[in-house]
């Protein structure tokens, strides 16, 4: 009998396989539980969606569509379509003030967590450590994990506004910290970087040698202050990568792009991940991201007010409730401190979610010293945002 | 444009309050604001968009492109503001190009607005041509699209 003939359950079945030991090693994303009892429930109003709650512009998806009826259905270039890479290039220097070079400084990726992903894997040694604020996007850890490098988050709380500062990084670098990661505006404490912060922390980086990695998606959206970015201080743009997408600003999250700017030798170690992981970015998307850079002003425009508007209303609404809130100056997420109530934050989003019908995301979710505080996000139809702010009233006034 | 009246542009419902919030403002502010432009003309009024398609009237829309000879004195204004002081003319613009005068029209019957034209629009001195567009139905106005756009279903919570 041929071997290939064999019944099933005459083939060798190996007992189990096991998960690398650094994957084991992650836990699943606080989010990701939070989402599996939200998913079940009906009617509740949601103040935990990290996304634009407006559509993408329509002259957007319309440059989309048009590129799909004109058969734009190939792979790119592993960098990108080199028009997108130039209107990056005339972006990131109009607004940020930095130079990048079109061909050899600029990567397309499959938004910002592709990019980060890319730029952690392309510099990390097992065991390089990784400094980064907390609380944090739920992947920054993750990804260093899996790059095989050691998380090292730097706590802030609402007494520092959740800014980083020079001497809380001191006492966290070692030897082995190569690297310095920092997302402002920043999910989901809505915190800024102050001008003299971020000289302090270019300095910091500076004169330790750190490469500075700084996930910039929140940028177009800051509501009192100019944004001012690290990689712009002086010195800064040798050692940085810098991250940016399509995402936040343009209400694109679906389409999936992003992009990283970085010295050519950073920017060809990233390519060679991204061309045999990912060959390229999606092509209607990169077209779509070409429109936006090009015409989206008077989007950005638009929705920074809205957003601005809706960040007013949740503030004074959490103000009147009782709740301690640092002004977000960008994103759209306020993160407000809830640890008077003798409940962890996880209890307290179940309970306002099961009495209420609420949902916001446990600060625990985006690490240790998230607790004590709830992600409410408002990019949410005001409506909304005022019901659910009634709603917290009453659940905060039974506690 | 002050954003207190855009906002009102987008939703002349909106509250003082509601308003006095996302503006961090007063709501005596607020209130004293939108006083001032009723007062000076700024605020002309206040409106339902409404879908008048989905209203079984009987009711017929249309538009017409008017040319005139402008006067010596008054220029076009005086024209308009006689053809404006009909109630049945909805809107009515000066235009550039090969007409004058854009004129937004109703009537119960294609009879009717025939009518408007040829006895009232037409004899109006000055008047020189008219040419009348019947409106079939209503896509968007007022920058609000009729139809709902359907919406995608968002997850419940991202990250």
């Amino acid at each position: 009998m041929n071997d290939s003939k064999l019944p099933h359950d005459a083939l060798p079945v190996p007992s189990r396989f096991d998960i690398a030991k650094h994957l084991q090693a992650v836990p699943r994303s606080g989010i990701r539980d939070f989402f599996e009892i939200v998913g079940t429930r009906k009617d509740i109003i949601s103040l935990s969606i990290g996304e634009p709650d407006f559509p993408t512009p329509w002259h957007i998806r319309e440059a989309s569509v048009y590129a799909l009826d004109r058969g734009a259905t190939a792979y790119t270039a592993n960098l990108g379509l080199l028009e997108l890479r130039r209107e990056i290039a005339r972006y990131t220097r109009e607004s940020f003030g930095a130079e990048y070079d079109p061909g050899s400084e600029i990567l397309v990726t499959v938004g910002v967590s592709e990019a980060l992903d890319l730029a952690l894997r392309a510099v990390l040694n097992p065991g390089d450590e990784v400094l980064y604020h907390e609380p944090c996007y739920v992947s920054y850890a993750p990804l260093v994990q899996f790059a095989h490098g050691v998380p090292v988050p730097v706590a802030t709380s609402r007494d520092n506004g959740f800014r980083l500062d020079r001497a809380m990084l001191e006492a966290k670098l070692t030897p082995r910290t190569r690297v310095l990661m920092l997302n402002y505006p920043n999910n989901p404490t809505g915190a800024i970087l102050a001008p003299d912060n971020t000289r302090d922390i270019a300095a910091f980086a500076c004169e330790h040698n750190l490469l500075v990695v700084t996930d910039e998606i929140y940028s177009e959206l800051t509501y009192d202050e100019p944004r001012c970015s690290i990689v712009a201080e002086p010195g800064m743009k040798e050692r940085t990568i810098f991250l940016n997408g399509f995402s936040k600003a343009w209400a694109m999250t679906g389409f999936r792009v992003g992009y990283a700017c970085a010295p050519p030798d950073l920017t060809e170690a990233m390519m060679k991940i991204h061309q045999y992981t990912m060959l390229c970015a999606p092509i209607l998307s990169q077209k779509a991201a070409i429109e936006a850079l090009r015409s989206g002003g008077n989007d950005l425009a638009t929705m920074r007010e809205a957003y601005r508007q809706r960040r007013n209303v949740l503030r004074k609404g959490l103000e009147d409730i009782g709740l301690p809130c640092v002004l977000p100056g960008g994103a759209f997420y306020a993160f407000p401190y809830i640890g008077d109530f003798g409940l962890s934050s996880q209890e307290f989003a179940v309970r306002f979610l099961e009495e209420e019908k609420v949902a916001c995301v446990p600060g625990s979710a985006f690490g240790a010293s998230g607790e004590g505080y709830l992600r409410c996000a408002y990019a949410a139809d005001l409506d909304d945002i005022r019901e659910a702010l009634r709603r917290l009233a009453a659940f905060a006034g039974r506690l | 444009m002050d954003e207190l009246l855009r906002l009102l542009k987008t939703n002349a419902r909106a509250s003082a309050a509601d308003l006095a919030a996302m503006l961090n403002l007063s709501e005596e502010a607020v209130r004293e604001r939108i006083a001032d432009y009723e007062k000076d003309g700024t605020i002309r009024g206040y409106q339902a968009i409404v879908n008048d398609d989905r209203l079984d009237l009987d009711r017929v829309q249309a538009v017409i492109e008017v040319k005139i000879t402008p006067e010596r004195e008054g220029g076009f204004d005086r024209i308009a503001s006689r053809i404006g002081k009909f109630p049945e003319v909805e809107s009515l613009f000066l235009m550039s190009g090969t007409y004058d005068l854009l004129v937004f029209l109703h009537g119960r019957t294609l009879r009717d607005i025939a009518a408007f034209v040829s006895e009232k629009l037409a004899t109006i001195e000055g008047v020189v041509s008219t040419s009348t567009h019947f409106m079939l139905k209503t896509y968007k106005t007022n920058g609000v699209l009729m139809d709902k756009e359907p919406t995608d279903e968002r997850l419940k919570v991202t990250p």
